[in-house]
């Protein structure tokens, strides 16, 4: 996925900001990289060797924690963040059936984001809410006991929602004209 | 002096904090679950409620009562009356209930749940087959007190017990924790007063203490439940703890999973820094203890200890070869305590009730109280506390009431994904350290999850199998390789493609994974193939042998199909809910299943009326009449 000038700005402008509110050394690098991917919902290539300079850590050091930890993500996200939870008890009540309905509803594989970045998906590991089994979120908001047809029903609010807002752009600017 | 500056902030405290004896207060559960099942929803009707009636009212954030299963949970505490709490509560009747009780002194017993206290009018938590088996020491507190206000920690008798520590040599701290028997909850059962001890002894001015919240067991959620409801009660145990020891700095290591936990122990560790019970020259005792909150970043093997050291330093997590202990070299290779939520949980408890009386519950080999995360197809679903050596028959039948929509038991998962499965046979035995390893399984950290006739265990050794292959962090061989290999083989048999001689290469490929693993993810990742060749080698036959999933799970074993004379023609509910559009009338208007088109999704199962329940699985796949054209 190829970033714009302005992303990679932002990315550069990000990593010094939040660099220069830690201490140097490894011991802030994870931390760090957290703060990154909270602002910007991923840690780009640039982000990494502004932080590796600023951090004073070797930057092949920087790649290696970025890769060997779930959490982070190399390419932006979509603005709605879809996770299938593939624990345990979500695996026994069917997630799998869950995670496919969404890759046939959005037409893009797990691990993917949608060609105008609306949607990605991917699977996490038990966040906890087992009881509620199956278990999807989408952004940070847990939605519980999720089948096929609840993935339509998200899809359809998420679509509507999208409308009203479109909708409502459309007549403010209607009305400045 | 610490005695008297405890008095204060607990004077203080109580002037803040109302129990329902003098106004009422509307409790709403709003943990990660009870938000999942729309807790702030109910938290905003019962608020709105509140102001439109003017009642003189608290309502109050609570984190999770335990009982999962009826969320989202409300209790009503009503001075003159007994705590009520209601179950499966939504905006409408949320509303209901407060005005109903607060207003016209009805107190609704149609969506009681049970009260809180023994009254003449509607039964406890007690007074069914679950309260007798629970007894809540950690969990005591947690889905009744406001985990974001310490003053209702301090007002309920919190932190006395730090108190107390502070005032007596940390050799006696120390002394009464190995008196206790207290063993670590995160899994392997270390003693805890042993670990202390090599920490305290080894040289060094600067020691650390590491909670581990890391947590990463799918299907365990009682560290997120503790860290969400009763953060204060952890706090305090590390206060305690890095007392005993000699520590200065504490982490609190959180998985990236559990944002709500982090939010709320960040607000506690505020709180207690503000009162003096964190930071330099605790309650005026001299000793000076701090604790910062890391998050982990969705690493399984970081929960292992010398991995999490890594993590914590700003490295992959690897795990390291062992000896030197963490307790003697940990952290920047300095000392090290590295212990679960629930371990340090217990110390407040231990310390102001002394170890006689943790010792009288539980087992001589295993004493105190184990808390445990039923999930799965058990009826109620939650968290439970129960003495030590209570049976898994009791944990499942009486505290989860059984196994849900009228189906059988088959297994019991615990110890997470490097547990084991236990069948019927061994209900019997009671839960310890010691017996559960001899079945087969582990104690591990307390996630159950209960598996009913509809689950296969070669299905289910294969998604663990596949879940310690995804984390092995790649350092061994055996763990790396090994896992892989048997991941295969388990996938070829759920696809019917397995081979007689496989199941002998399982078990050779399993003992040398054990044997050739550095760290316990490698060492026991074997034991759900282990455990599940062991109890169920009959379903791994009928997979081989007979490509058939006895189960009805494994997709490429089974077909949908319609029961013609089921079928009731005039219902099109199947037809609307499949995704793919694989469901067509024939001549006479019965719905039939392209097989080719279907993708297996359940949808048309769960659409068919239960009156007629018409679809139903086959296996294997050619069992559908017709052979249901399919391979
Ligand atoms: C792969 C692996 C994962 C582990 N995950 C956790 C965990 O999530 N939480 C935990 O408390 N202990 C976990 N442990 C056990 C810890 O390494 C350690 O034994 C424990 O935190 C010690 O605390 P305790 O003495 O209080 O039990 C894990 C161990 C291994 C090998
Ligand atoms: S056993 Fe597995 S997880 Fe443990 S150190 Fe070896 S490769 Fe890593
Ligand atoms: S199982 Fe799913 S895909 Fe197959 S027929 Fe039923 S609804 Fe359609
Ligand atoms: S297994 Fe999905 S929330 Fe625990």
């Amino acid at each position: 996925m190829q970033l714009t000038a302005e992303e990679k700005q932002l990315a550069v402008e990000t990593a010094r900001r939040v660099a220069a509110s830690h201490r140097p050394g490894k011991g802030s690098l994870i931390p760090v990289l957290q703060e990154i991917q909270a602002d910007l919902g991923y840690v780009p290539a640039v982000a990494m060797q502004e932080v590796a300079q600023l951090l004073n850590v070797p930057a092949v050091d920087v790649y290696a924690v970025v890769t060997f930890y779930n959490q982070f993500r190399l390419t932006p996200p979509g603005r709605r963040q879809v996770k299938v939870c593939m624990g345990t008890a979500c695996h026994m009540k069917g997630g799998q059936i869950i995670l496919e309905s969404w890759e046939r509803r959005l037409n893009i594989k797990v691990g993917e984001t949608t060609p105008d970045r609306e949607y990605s998906l991917e699977r996490v590991a038990c966040v906890g809410c087992c009881t509620m089994a199956p278990v999807v979120l989408v952004n940070e908001e847990v939605h519980a006991k999720v089948t096929p047809t609840r993935v339509d029903g998200l899809l359809f609010a998420h679509q509507l929602a999208k409308e009203q807002v479109e909708g409502g752009k459309a007549i403010e600017q209607g009305g400045n004209d | 002096m610490i005695e008297q500056n405890l008095a204060r902030l607990v004077q203080e405290a109580a002037g803040r904090y109302g129990d329902g004896k003098e106004t009422p207060v509307v409790m709403v559960g709003a943990a990660t679950c009870g938000r999942a099942a729309g807790a702030l929803a109910v938290l905003d009707a019962v608020s709105q409620t509140v102001q439109r009636l003017g009642l003189p009212a608290e309502v109050r954030e609570v984190g999770c009562l335990g009982h999962c299963y009826a969320e989202p949970l409300l209790v009503v505490a009503k001075p003159g009356w007994p705590a009520v709490a209601y179950g499966y509560v939504d905006e409408g009747t949320a509303g209901r209930i407060v005005e109903d009780f607060l207003v016209n002194d009805d107190p609704c017993i149609e969506f009681a749940l049970a009260a809180l206290e023994p009254n003449e009018l509607i039964p406890t938590f007690a007074d069914f087959a679950r309260g007798a088996c629970e007894q809540k020491v950690v969990l005591e507190k947690c889905g009744l007190i406001d985990p974001q206000n310490i003053d209702h920690y301090l007002a309920t008798g919190g932190y006395a017990a730090l108190a107390r520590s502070l005032m007596q040599e940390p050799e006696a701290v120390l002394e009464e924790i190995v008196r206790s028997g207290l063993r670590g909850r995160g899994g392997a059962g270390f003693p805890t007063g042993r670990k202390w001890q090599t920490c305290r002894e080894a040289e060094g001015e600067i020691k650390y203490l590491i909670c581990n919240a890391d947590e990463g067991d799918p299907g365990a959620f009682m560290d997120r439940t503790i860290l969400e409801s009763n953060p204060h009660l952890l706090l305090e145990g590390m206060v305690i703890a890095a007392h005993a020891i000699g520590a200065t700095q504490g982490y609190i290591y959180v998985r990236a999973e559990y944002p709500l936990a982090v939010q709320r122990l960040q607000t506690a560790i505020k709180q207690a820094r503000s009162k003096g019970l964190l930071g330099e020259d605790i309650l005026g005792s001299g000793f000076g203890f701090d604790i910062a909150v890391f998050q982990g970043s969705g690493a399984f093997v970081c929960g292992e200890e010398t991995a999490l050291i890594a993590s914590l330093e700003g490295e992959p997590g690897l795990p390291r070869v062992r000896p030197p202990f963490p307790a003697q070299a940990g952290l920047w290779g300095r000392p090290t305590v590295i212990n679960n939520v629930k371990t340090l949980s217990y110390v407040p408890h231990i310390i102001s009730k002394g170890a006689d009386w943790f010792r009288s519950l539980g087992s001589e080999q295993s004493p105190g109280t184990a808390i445990f995360a039923l999930a799965g197809k058990v009826v109620n679903t939650g968290l439970a506390e129960v003495p030590m050596s209570t049976t898994l028959r009791q944990l499942i039948f009486e505290v989860g009431s059984g196994i849900a929509n009228g189906r059988q038991f088959k297994a019991v998962q615990i110890g997470g994904p490097s547990g084991g499965c236990l069948p019927e046979e061994v209900l019997d035995t009671p839960i310890d350290f010691d017996s559960l390893r001899q079945a087969g399984a582990m104690m591990g950290s307390g996630g159950l999850v209960v598996l009913d006739q509809d689950d296969c265990m070669v299905e289910i050794a294969r998604f663990f199998l596949d879940f310690t292959r995804q984390e092995s962090c790649g350092k061994c061989t055996f763990c790396r390789l090994g896992t892989e290999q048997m991941v295969r083989i388990l996938d070829r048999i759920t696809r019917g493609q397995g081979r007689p001689e496989d199941l002998d290469l399982l078990e050779n490929l399993a003992r040398s994974v054990q044997a050739g693993s550095l760290c316990n993810l490698g060492r026991t990742a074997p034991n759900p193939v282990l455990s599940t060749l062991r109890y169920f080698r009959h379903e791994y036959e009928a997979h081989i042998k007979e490509k058939r999933c006895p189960s009805l799970m494994c997709k490429d074993l089974i077909a949908y199909y319609i029961l013609p004379d089921k079928c009731e023609r005039s219902c099109d509910a199947c037809v609307g809910s499949c995704p793919v559009e694989a469901i067509a009338n024939n001549e006479d208007r019965i719905k039939v299943i392209d097989q080719a088109k279907c993708v297996k999704c359940d949808s048309c199962r769960v659409a068919c009326p239960p009156q007629y329940s018409a679809v139903v699985k086959l296996s294997p796949p050619d069992a559908v009449p017709g052979g249901g054209g399919v391979k």
